[in-house]
């Protein structure tokens, strides 16, 4: 009864309501990234010791943050979706993965293009670089494992049991700074003293790190009402080719 | 003007990191309305009682025989 409850009642409830929330989510979006992108390029100051570079942190560390934030998400819903069954939560963590792949990829990315001028190396085999590239094949196999399976509840449910192990990845990345040498810096934000980041920056930084966020929760959104259509195009096919069968039969 | 797109000297590096995020954001949005698109037309059609796919057409089905070119 509960479960029925859920099916039928729950992706008709999301439907009205994100129809409803997507236009204000996507309006915070822009807004948020215009104020951001003002800010990180015009108002911030150089730094005194990387000078402009310093620019490439307001979209290093908010796609590299999102990044993990994003696989944490899915786990979630993995979890969600193994344990309570909720039809929702397999959506959730499908439409999460393709976003959060790209957040990787740009994480990557603009740290290769950082680090050149920094460091005077595009890319170092070292803790923090490549536990974030296993993050991001972690992302690329869960994707891969959804289109190799034709039967989407196996699907989900191979996909959450890898999504899962997968979350041993995070405190290495988390912690991978700490614990090995690496040329990667420790953390200047998220400090038990408070970030050591004067509010020149942090307030380019927050802002570029908001917008990031609120452009996963809108994408995640509309991905999920694409996935909830998509379901209802497999069942009436579904319905379709039942009752063509029975007219054969007749 | 020509300083702020100079970038200290680190213009190669950082207008990159910039235009390839852009790239890759936009990207993944326009997917991402392009494939919302598709599947409410593919629920559109299917409820009207136009076959999705292209299949085989039999005339054992009238909808398909009518939907056939």
């Amino acid at each position: 009864m509960f479960k029925l409850n859920f099916e039928l009642a729950n992706p008709k409830r999301f439907m009205d309501l994100s129809a409803k929330l997507l236009p204000w989510i996507w309006v915070i979006a822009v807004g948020l990234l215009g104020t951001g992108l003002y800010m990180a390029l015009f108002v911030a100051p150089p730094d005194y010791q990387q000078g402009e570079t310093v620019r490439m942190m307001f979209i290093h560390v908010p796609a590299a943050s999102m990044a993990t934030m994003v696989y944490m998400f899915m786990a979630a819903s993995s979890a969600v979706a193994l344990i309570m069954k909720h039809p929702l939560a397999d959506m959730a963590a499908k439409a999460a993965a393709p976003i959060g792949a790209g957040y990787t990829l740009l994480a990557l990315i603009t740290g290769s293009l950082w680090g050149k001028p920094m460091w005077g190396t595009w890319w170092v085999w070292d803790a923090r670089l490549t536990s974030v590239l296993v993050l991001f094949f972690l992302y690329i196999g869960y994707m891969a494992l959804w289109e190799a399976m034709e039967e989407p509840v196996k699907a989900a449910k191979a996909a959450a049991v890898l999504c899962l192990v997968g979350v041993v990845n995070i405190p290495v990345i988390k912690f991978s700074v700490e614990w090995w040498n690496t040329l990667h810096q420790p953390t200047s934000l998220a400090k038990m003293d408070g970030p050591a980041i004067h509010s020149s920056m942090l307030w380019p930084l927050a802002i570029m790190a908001l917008a990031y966020g609120a452009l996963f929760v809108a994408l995640l959104l509309l991905r999920m009402r694409t996935e909830i259509l998509k379901r209802r195009v497999r069942s009436l096919q579904l319905s379709r080719a039942r009752a063509a069968v029975q007219a054969g039969a007749a | 003007m020509s300083e702020f797109f100079a970038m200290g000297g680190y213009a190669g590096y950082i207008w990159p990191a910039y235009g390839i995020s852009a790239l890759v954001l936009i990207g993944l949005t326009l997917e991402s309305i392009a494939a919302y698109r598709r599947a409410s037309r593919d629920v559109a059609s299917l409820e009207a009682g136009v076959p999705v796919y292209s299949k085989k057409a039999d005339p054992a089905d009238p909808a398909e025989a009518n939907a056939a070119p």
